[in-house]
């Protein structure tokens, strides 16, 4: 057996794996629970990366479950897809990498971050979950597929933002994320039913190449784009977002973060593969620039007020959610004319894909970061801190970095994909990068302030006795921040070589239908 | 929570019952009438419902082994791991066992249908197991709440040893 054929089903099965022998594991005590956790996510870091590997050189992998054969989609003469199918592209590969990454590095930090508390079968075997269907996610070829991997990490989910159950705040958090992301999943189901209705497939790439642009799928289209982009966080129904971010374990914040971010590419994918007559172009792409500009703006208008750092990174959140959508509004906008493509619109859209790898690195870093606070001072409270930076000095270097990166300045990761999108919606409209800058030093001035209260100043008398974090929570943030430096010192490999690739594939819908159909 | 009458209670002790034979039923025969592992096993677990509606918490408690259900639910979702392996190297969850038509059966052990009937008897074994955890555990929190037992105090993963 060839293992590298099977990739994309190892993708899904190693974390289910490991959530079904959690129970196993963890009756073995602390040291075993750890390796298994570690190990397992160990695994999926490593499939992750040779999945990306794979899709290199512009591969698209397709595998089919129960099928005969692993790359038959058209069993026994039928013209479209019937059974599970995987499809992942270089834009896929590249959401799996970073769910992949920042899964490991919340795993690392989870060991040490969790030992204080019992409950470690249920927090492992929903962080799996959670995993799973991210990456699901990211890899999956089919709509009804996309909503049942929803499904799996919004469940998860819940179990894990309401973790601390003897916290009223975290029980709200949960049942409110709960109740509006299950109206969000029956609409999402609503939407797939519809299509499943008109076109007897859920297949995205047998839905693409049937697909007629009437009023009926301009309704599914609004629906969909509705759903995802709550799911992902944006104005204005981002409400439950900083709630859940603030109650969550750090650990498991830093890997909704990247949940979050497979809604995104739930949204790009449904707008460049399965839309592009409706969403390019028009009246959708500038609906996609507006929820971003609001989302960049007022998020972090509503983060600059928040003294409570978990809250605050939450609202940040929303705000950086709004430069991947204006980017993506912008790639759209250029979506059909090959002129304005190359002009701005292939310069947005990689932009933007180098901002979603940028936001979940950073992003998940500074989520740990702030639970390594938590960790050492018991409070999340940024007027209750101060002077933590001599106790903890490993803990604010990665802070820095992090807030600088998240501020966009230069030479960090932050400012390059930044001024990749203020430079190409320049080209649209000079107001969009205006927006985005002030947004941008207001993020400046937000970690400012954090950075100030919690690390700087005179030490609290209560906060004498503080020391750094355990070695394991250091390393998962360790991790991140290697990342975030890579990202930074060598932008133009990872441009020409994720993220020019991702944008190609979100653009390229023939290859997206022909990996399916076989160019039928 | 107190028992009902000896007519509920002698309905209960026939009917629950049936209930596990019924549901077994419909596991078993999953692939070749409506039903199937997630159906059947939903019906096996009403049978700790009815023992609570009909018994009561104490005798509820006596059938109540969360432990027991516990392996149940990881015995089942490790079975229906390992079917799905049965189809490498071709693909995951390919129905590798299935007796295709005019072949040649090897064993009256294996089912005709391959791994799809040996799935549903893990998904079965997995709801029943998952399904009673929700009923035990919907129990104790309004047992909890009704006496008073437990409450202020530190349960499941709320330490915080700070």
């Amino acid at each position: 057996m060839n293992l590298s054929d099977h990739l994309p089903a190892f993708l899904v099965m190693i974390p289910l794996l490991g959530a079904f022998l959690t129970p196993l594991a963890a009756s073995f005590g602390k040291t075993v629970r750890s390796v298994f956790f570690v190990l397992f996510m160990s695994l999926i870091l490593l499939t992750g990366i040779s999945i990306c590997a794979s899709t290199f050189g512009g591969n698209i992998l397709v595998y089919v479950m129960g099928a005969e054969n692993f790359s038959l989609t058209l069993p026994s003469g039928m013209s479209y897809p019937v059974r599970i199918l995987f499809e992942i592209d270089a834009a896929g590969a590249l959401m799996i990498l970073c769910v992949a990454i920042a899964a490991f590095a919340g795993a690392l930090f989870s060991v040490a971050y969790m030992d204080r508390f019992s409950g470690w079968k249920r927090f492992m075997a929903l962080y799996f979950l959670l995993s799973a269907g991210a990456l699901g996610m990211c890899a999956t070829g089919d709509l009804f597929n996309f909503f049942v991997f929803v499904e799996v990490s919004s469940i998860a989910s819940f179990g894990l933002v309401a973790f601390w159950r003897d916290k009223p705040e975290a029980i709200e958090a949960g049942f409110k994320y709960m109740l509006v992301s299950q109206i969000a999943a029956m609409l999402l189901l609503i939407a797939i039913g519809t299509l499943y209705g008109k076109y007897n497939a859920v297949n995205m790439g047998a839905l693409s190449s049937m697909m007629r642009y009437g009023t009926l799928e301009r309704i599914v289209l609004a629906i969909l784009i509705s759903v995802l982009a709550f799911k992902c966080g944006a104005f204005p129904i981002h409400t439950w977002m900083p709630d859940a971010y603030a109650e969550t374990p750090s650990g498991v914040t830093c890997l909704l973060v990247t949940v979050s971010q497979a809604s995104f590419y739930g949204l790009i994918r449904v707008c460049f593969s399965l839309f592009p007559g409706i969403a390019g172009g028009g009246m959708v792409a500038w609906i996609l620039i507006v929820l971003g500009c609001m989302s960049m703006f007022f998020g972090v208008l509503m983060a600059v007020v928040q003294h409570e750092i978990k809250r605050l990174m939450g609202y940040h959140s929303i705000s950086q959610v709004g430069y991947m959508l204006l980017a993506m509004g912008v790639g759209l906008l250029a979506l059909g004319n090959g002129e304005k493509m190359a002009e701005y619109g292939l310069t947005a859209m990689k932009g933007g894909l180098f901002h979603v790898m940028n936001y979940s690195f950073y992003k998940a870093l500074l989520f740990l970061c702030a639970g390594a606070l938590y960790y050492a001072t018991g409070t999340r409270d940024l007027d209750k801190m101060g002077g933590l930076a001599r106790n903890m000095p490993w803990t604010a270097g990665m802070f820095v970095i992090a807030a600088s990166a998240i501020s966009g300045l230069p030479p960090f990761n932050g400012f390059m994909s930044k001024w990749m999108i203020y430079e190409s919606s320049f080209a649209v409209h000079p107001i969009l990068p205006a927006v985005a800058m002030i947004t941008s030093v207001l993020t400046l001035a937000s970690f400012a302030k954090v950075f100030q209260a919690a690390f700087l100043g005179p030490a609290k008398a209560d906060f004498v006795a503080v020391r750094e974090v355990p070695a394991f929570m250091l390393a998962g943030m360790a991790v991140l921040t290697v990342m975030t430096l890579l990202l930074t010192l060598f932008p133009g490999w990872f441009t020409g070589n994720l993220f020019e690739k991702a944008a190609e594939a979100l653009l390229n819908q023939r290859g997206y239908i022909d990996a399916v159909l076989g160019g039928m | 929570m107190k028992p009902l009458s000896v007519i509920v209670t002698s309905i209960c002790d026939v009917f629950a019952w049936f209930m596990i034979v019924f549901g077994v039923y419909v596991i078993n025969n999953g692939h070749n009438t409506p039903g199937g592992g997630f159906q059947g096993g939903a019906i096996v677990a009403t049978f700790l419902s009815f023992m609570l509606v009909a018994y009561g918490g104490k005798r509820f408690f006596a059938w109540a082994r969360a432990g027991v259900y516990g392996f149940l639910e990881f015995v089942g979702l490790a079975a229906f791991f390992v079917f799905g392996c049965f189809g490498f190297p071709r693909s995951f969850f390919f129905n590798s066992l299935a007796i295709p038509l005019g072949g040649q059966v090897l064993s009256e052990w294996i089912p005709y249908c391959g791994t799809i009937s040996l799935m549903n008897v893990a998904v079965g074994f997995e709801v029943v197991g998952a399904l009673s955890l929700v009923v035990i555990e919907m129990y104790e929190s309004i047992h909890m709440i009704d006496t008073g037992a437990g409450m202020g105090g530190e349960r499941g993963h709320d330490r915080f040893d700070r």
